[in-house]
Order: structure tokens, then C-alpha cells, then sequence
């Protein structure tokens, strides 16, 4: 398979224990979820995947995407974007600011401004780029977070519990926006979660893990 | 170079810098007090320095003096500290002595010092106040306060200095274990606030305050400027009389000053046991009181007698800084008037010129001191986060080796080291010898919110393209502004605040205000002493207002960063 995340007989351990393995193909558009309890090492897999895997780990197997080996690559090298469950926006830049450092370089400031206002505007918060992320609500910031991602032009998104942070109501919203915003960009999603409603509203393949 | 390989060389280059000088300090002390000093035309190996070294008549009465004005500035200001805290903290009165904290720490050794003669003096401002009214006096009394024989007035003036430091390190520990929770639960279970803190939290801030303690007594047995202004003078503690022996102009006198900064050593190794030994037993003795189910009887009169000691300590500091402005601008003042006749700015025109010289000196040295110990500071930290170049728990021991080892006991050897190879003292070896205390200090400031920075931003930035530089400069650096200025703040503080180094390693010519401030304690012009002692304060204290100030004013409109 050329388009996608493949995981190749990946395994992660720990002082000799081993954690987890997985090994799957993620195609374009389609999301796995990985689900267990916390404790069981989901969010090293994720670490795996984006390169930043702390040194008392070991890790085995391989990780492709579109066509590529990625294993060893620098992380910012990747082109592998990642929500966690806190929005992390930079609290020293501005909501534009931020978007800025998402958005990938070349284009003139006025193209590049446009793109920004263009992202604001898709998620329904035009007006926003001179703001301070410390002055948005809980919702404003994971829209922010997500169109900063975007912004970056990945060729896969992972999510660690993107939304375990987020009140009920808000939850579905931010959940829809996130899944549909990948699907349209043909996107293959890798979200792990101990949240069965979140694995049932991904829609996709569910691995779960034991503790 | 290039990059990739340069940065995980820095903590070793680090630990070199900062052991380096310690190291070799040592070796140029142990061969001259073994009667080796080809400079003077000695070869060793000889007894004679050891052998005048305890003929000299003064000697019991030096190392008493350093054994116990160390031991005793320690404890005593370790009491306070624990027992201030045990009582109060996360009151309304322990928030009023955590917010001078501050501008506590940044006052200089010297400056307190000088600021507690001044007070307490038989001709000083307290004896002022009160007389004639109610002590009858109308000269100064007959007594020896300050340069007492026994030395209790420096250690009064070396415990107002250590409360505010100890406080300081107590609170960083305190945020590590959980101290309210504890509290609560011995609450309920009966126990009083003082007993319940020391019975469940005590142990485990002890543990992590344990190394800076022991930096306390090394430095209160071994301290020279608090020693030169606030100790007595025949005999003096040990490590004055090896100042002196050092600046004796017959070289041979060295021999001697060796054989004392060996006993110093000595000595220091021996109270850092000795307070082992007595950690050991009050350790025993704590477990068999706390089986014993003791609720606490004495908690509200050990409790405000810690806050009434604690409270009188910082009160000293500020009320002596006080004195010293009034001095600077006083016209005429005679005993028993409690103000001057008149208020003048003569003092400041007369000494002004002189202070501005030593002030540029002083800030030439601190600002490439404490911007080099940064720079290495954050290299160090930077190969522990991309490598896991990490010190290890033990290793963190060696941060504090150069606080440890005594001032007294390498900087002599290492002024006589660079004699004898021919090195010139001077500015650069004054720079680093400053580095050698200065580093510590910037590292143990910026270490905890370094590592604490959350990781995942890294990552996310990194997500996005950010390359490691990238993540450093863009994201790391600027989110940690507060705490890099802060960090640096103490570098200058501490470099401003050196005295021995520079005096030893500067050979007497390197003029710096502490170096200028100490030098006018002896001729008792309480005008000059009052004006170089606040510009000395000064230059301690505006860094640090200026880490407060600074990213107040660059992230005025980030929220997120306010607090932070």
C-alpha cells in the first residue's frame, strides 16, 4: 500500500517488558482507534510515531507513511500531526501567531495572513488572529489547536485523547469538526482513547489493548 | 564547530569550568602548606608551615570561632526557617515574609552586615532611639558589641542573610511534597499544626533541602567579608587570618596561609560529619517521638516565637539598609539624636566618582559571569532534554561541590597556583574565579521550570515542522522568559556579592564595590561605608526587579504566561 500510515510489527517496551505491539495499515480517510486503560503505554505508541520517544523505552518495527520509511526520521521532518487532549496553543503568540507557526513557509505576509483568516473563517472565528489564546474558551482553543495542525499540511493525524478535556456538548462538536476536517483532507487518523464514545464515533477499525 | 556535536559536550565542559578551579585551587593549596613553594625558593615536602601554623598563639581561639559561629548561624537559622514554616505557611503573615523574600536574598552579605553595625552598634541607631529617654546615656556606652570576642554578632549578621536563603529553597521543596494534604490529615487526626508539619513533612523537605544546608555551614564557618565587618580581630575566625597571611608582603608568610586553608578544609569536612552525625540522631530520635503519638502541646508558643525570630531577622535587614541610606545623605549627626541635624547630598557628590568606577568594574564582571553561566546553564539543560544527557541524582552533588569546598581553602591556592606559573591576576581569572560560584546558583534557579516545560509542546512544535533549534528559540526560550531573567538576576546577584575571589584572584587590583565596600570597614567613615554599601545593594537589587518587571511588560496581553 503506498497512500497512508502503516505501523509494521511495532513494539514497545520497557526495562525488557514488553507493552504494546501493533502492527496496521491506516489507508487515506479511515481512522483506527486504539483503546485501554491508561497505564498501557497508548501514548508511547503515539511518542513512537512522532519520533519523541523517551530514551527508557525501546521500541521495535517499523512505521511508514505514504510510501515512506519514517522510522528514524526527526521528528520535524515527519509531516505527522498530533492533538492531545490539552490544546497546547503557544501562550506567547498570538491566535494568528500561532497559525503562523503551523502554517507551512513560502508565500508572501499578505498570502500567508489570508491563509490564516481563511482557516479562522472555516472554523467560524474570524476576527481572532491578534488574540491571546489565554483569553479563548475551552471550544475556541481546540479549533485553534486543530486549524494550527492543519495549517502545517501533515500527511496523518494522531489524537491522544483529543477530547477527554472538552464538557459533553462541546465534545461531539470539536469530535465532528476534527473527523470531518481529515476525512476531507483524505487523512489517515491513528486516535488512541479510553473513551468508548469517541472509538464508536471515529467509525473505524477499534484495537484495544490490555492493561 | 558544528552544532549537533558541540552541545552534548557543554555539561562536561560545564562540570570542567566549575571543578576545574576547585580542583586545582586545592592542589596549589596542599603543596605550599607541605613546605613546597619553588616561587620562594622552597621545596617540600617539609613540616615547618603545619609546625607554625599551630605555634601561632591565636589559633584556638581562630578555629573556635569558625567551628562555632558556623554551627551555630546554621542551626539557628535552619530553627527559624523550619519552625516559620511548620506554623505558617500558606498564612497571611507567612505571605507578607515570602514577598521581601526577594529583595532579601539580593541584599549582599557585606551590606547586611555594615546595615546590623550600624543598628546595633553602642553608638548606632537603636542606642540612638532610646537615648537619652530611656537608657540615660549621653555618649556611647563603654561596650563591645559589634567585633565581639565571641563572635555572636557575626553570626547574627550571617543568620539574617541565611533565613531568607534557607526559606527560599524550603519553599522550592515544599512544592515537591505534597505539604498541604499531609497537614490536613494530621489535623484530623488531632495533631497540632507544628507538630503534625514536623512529624509528616519535615522528613521530606529535610531531604531535599539537605545540600544547601550543608553549603550554609561551610560558608558561615569559612565566610571573610561578614567575618572582616561584624567579627572580632585578635584573634580573628581562621579564615581572616589566612587573608591576612595571604597579603603579608614576605612570601614565605603563604606557606602559612596554606597550612591554614588545609586546617580549614579540614575543619569544614569535619562539621559536615559531625552534622551528619547529628542528622543520624535527631533522625532516631524523631521516629521514637513520632511513635510516641504526641499531639503537640507547645505548637502556638513555638509557633509565634518562630514568626516573632523570623520577623525580627528580615525587620534587621531592611531596618540596617535603612540606616545605611540615612547615613549617605546625613550632614552633621551627634550621639544621642536619633536623626541627623540635616540631610545633604555632600556624602554622594564626595563619594559618588569612586563608586561609579567600582560600579562599572563591578557590572563588567558580573554581566560576562552570570551571561557565561546562562549560556551553560541552558546548554546543559537543552543536551539533557535532546539526549537525555542528564545529571544523575548523584551528580547533583558535584553542583554543590564548589559551594562546599571553602572559599578559604582553594582560592589561596589558586592565587598561589597562577604565581607560580607565571599567569597574571587580574580581570579575566577574577571572571573566572566568579564563574566557579556564580554557575551553581544559576543552574540550581533555572533547572526546575526548565525541566518542567512541557514536553509535548516540543513535540507539537516539532509536529509543525519546527526543526530542534527551532523549538528552542521559538518556543522554549520565550515561554521560559520569567525564569531565564530570573535565573540571571542571581548570577549578577551572586557576582556582585563576591568578595574573597575577587580580592585573592585579582591580586588586591581588581576594585569592585563589595571589594571597596569591605576595604572601608576598618577606617569606620560611616558616610563612605553607607554610600558604597547601598550602591552595592543596588546593583544586586535592580536585576531582579527588572526579571520582575521585564516580562510583566513583553507578555502583558498573554494571560497564559502571567503566573508562569
Amino acid at each position: 500500500m503506498d497512500k497512508g500510515l502503516s505501523l509494521k510489527d511495532v513494539t514497545i517496551s520497557k526495562a525488557g517488558t514488553p507493552l504494546l505491539s501493533v502492527s496496521h495499515d491506516i489507508g487515506s480517510g479511515e481512522v483506527l482507534t486504539v483503546m485501554g486503560p491508561s497505564g498501557v503505554g497508548k501514548s508511547t505508541l503515539l511518542a513512537f510515531i512522532t519520533g519523541t520517544l523517551a530514551p527508557d523505552f525501546h521500541a521495535e518495527g517499523e512505521v511508514w507513511l505514504d510510501g515512506h520509511d519514517i522510522t528514524n526520521a526527526a521528528p520535524h521532518q515527519r509531516r505527522v500531526g498530533i492533538l492531545f487532549q490539552d490544546d497546547l496553543l503557544f501562550p506567547h503568540l498570538s491566535v494568528g501567531a500561532n497559525l503562523a507557526f503551523g502554517l507551512q513557509p513560502g508565500g508572501s505576509a499578505a498570502e500567508r495572513r489570508a491563509r490564516i483568516d481563511e482557516a479562522l473563517e472555516e472554523v467560524g472565528m474570524t476576527g481572532f488572529a491578534d488574540r491571546d489564546p489565554g483569553t479563548l474558551s475551552g471550544g475556541q482553543k481546540a479549533r485553534v489547536a486543530l486549524m494550527r495542525m492543519l495549517l502545517s499540511d501533515p500527511c496523518a493525524l494522531l489524537l491522544d485523547e483529543p477530547f477527554s478535556r472538552l464538557d459533553a456538548a462541546l465534545r461531539a462538536q470539536v469530535r465532528d469538526m476534527v473527523f470531518d476536517r481529515a476525512r476531507a483532507r483524505a487523512l489517515p487518523v491513528l486516535m488512541v482513547t479510553h473513551d468508548a464514545d469517541d472509538a464508536r464515533a471515529a467509525g473505524g477499525v477499534i484495537v484495544t489493548l490490555a492493561g | 564547530m558544528n552544532r549537533q556535536r558541540f552541545l552534548p559536550v557543554l555539561p562536561i565542559l560545564t562540570l570542567v569550568v566549575m571543578l576545574g578551579p576547585v580542583a586545582a585551587g586545592l592542589w596549589g593549596t596542599f603543596l605550599p602548606a607541605l613546605g613546597h613553594l619553588p616561587a620562594a625558593g622552597l621545596t617540600g615536602p617539609s613540616f615547618d608551615p603545619l609546625r607554625d601554623l599551630f605555634a601561632w598563639g591565636g589559633l584556638p581561639r581562630a578555629v573556635m570561632l569558625s567551628v562555632s559561629t558556623g554551627l551555630l548561624a546554621t542551626s539557628v537559622s535552619l530553627l527559624i526557617v523550619m519552625f516559620v514554616t511548620a506554623g505558617w505557611s500558606g498564612t497571611r503573615p507567612f505571605r507578607a515574609l515570602e514577598r521581601l523574600l526577594s529583595p532579601l536574598l539580593s541584599v549582599p552579605h557585606a551590606a547586611a552586615a555594615f546595615g546590623l553595625a550600624f543598628l546595633i552598634a553602642p553608638s548606632g541607631w537603636l542606642s540612638r532611639l532610646v537615648s537619652p529617654g530611656l537608657t540615660g546615656w549621653d555618649r556611647p556606652p563603654d561596650l563591645l558589641i559589634v567585633q565581639d570576642s565571641l563572635g555572636l554578632t557575626m553570626t547574627a549578621g550571617l543568620i539574617v542573610k541565611e533565613v531568607p536563603f534557607l526559606l527560599l529553597i524550603t519553599l522550592a521543596a515544599l512544592g515537591q511534597t505534597d505539604a498541604q494534604r499531609s497537614i490536613t490529615i494530621s489535623q484530623a487526626l488531632g495533631y497540632g499544626r507544628v507538630t503534625g508539619w514536623l512529624k509528616t513533612v519535615f522528613p521530606r523537605v529535610y531531604a531535599q533541602i539537605r545540600p544547601p544546608v550543608y553549603v550554609v555551614l561551610a560558608y558561615s564557618m569559612s565566610v571573610v567579608d561578614v567575618a572582616v565587618i561584624l567579627g572580632p580581630n585578635t584573634p580573628p575566625p581562621l579564615s581572616v587570618q589566612i587573608v591576612r597571611w595571604m597579603s603579608d608582603p614576605d612570601l614565605a608568610m603563604r606557606l602559612e596561609a596554606a597550612a591554614g586553608a588545609l586546617l580549614q578544609l579540614g575543619l569544614v569536612v569535619g562539621a559536615l560529619a559531625f552534622w551528619r552525625l547529628a542528622e543520624i540522631i535527631i533522625a532516631r530520635l524523631g521516629r521514637h517521638w513520632i511513635a510516641k503519638g504526641s499531639r503537640g502541646r507547645f505548637d502556638t508558643i513555638v509557633a509565634q516565637g518562630a514568626l516573632v525570630a523570623g520577623g525580627v531577622s528580615a525587620i534587621i535587614v531592611l531596618l540596617g539598609l535603612l540606616v545605611l541610606a540615612i547615613w549617605s545623605f546625613a550632614g552633621f549627626w551627634g550621639f544621642p539624636d536619633a536623626l541627623p541635624d540635616g540631610f545633604t547630598l555632600r556624602n554622594w557628590m564626595r563619594f559618588g566618582p569612586g563608586t561609579m568606577t567600582a560600579l562599572g568594574e563591578t557590572a563588567l564582571i558580573a554581566v560576562v559571569v552570570a551571561s557565561a553561566a546562562l549560556i551553560l546553564t541552558i546548554g546543559c539543560l537543552e543536551a539533557e532534554y535532546r539526549y537525555g544527557l542528564s545529571f544523575s541524582q548523584r551528580a547533583v552533588w558535584l553542583l554543590y561541590l564548589p559551594l562546599l569546598v571553602p572559599q578559604t581553602a582553594f582560592l589561596p591556592g589558586l592565587q598561589t597556583l597562577m604565581l607560580s606559573i607565571g599567569a597574571d591576576v587580574g580581570r579575566a581569572p577574577v571572571m573566572l574565579a566568579h564563574l566557579v560560584f556564580v554557575l551553581p546558583y544559576v543552574f540550581l534557579s533555572l533547572a526546575d521550570p526548565f525541566r518542567a516545560w512541557d514536553a509535548r509542546m516540543g513535540t507539537i512544535a516539532a509536529a509543525l515542522g519546527a526543526s530542534p533549534d527551532g523549538v528552542l528559540w521559538r518556543v522554549r526560550l520565550p515561554m521560559l522568559l520569567r525564569p531565564i531573567l530570573t535565573a540571571l538576576a542571581v548570577g549578577l546577584a551572586v557576582s556582585v556579592g563576591q568578595y574573597l575571589p575577587t580580592l585573592l584572584i585579582g591580586g588586591g587590583r581588581v576594585a569592585t564595590l563589595t571589594t571597596e565596600a569591605v576595604a572601608l570597614a576598618s577606617g569606620g567613615d560611616r558616610r563612605a561605608i553607607a554610600v558604597y554599601g547601598l550602591m552595592q545593594t543596588g546593583a544586586a537589587l535592580v536585576p531582579f526587579a527588572l526579571a520582575l518587571l521585564l516580562p510583566a511588560l513583553v507578555w502583558r496581553n498573554r494571560k497564559g504566561l502571567r503566573h508562569g
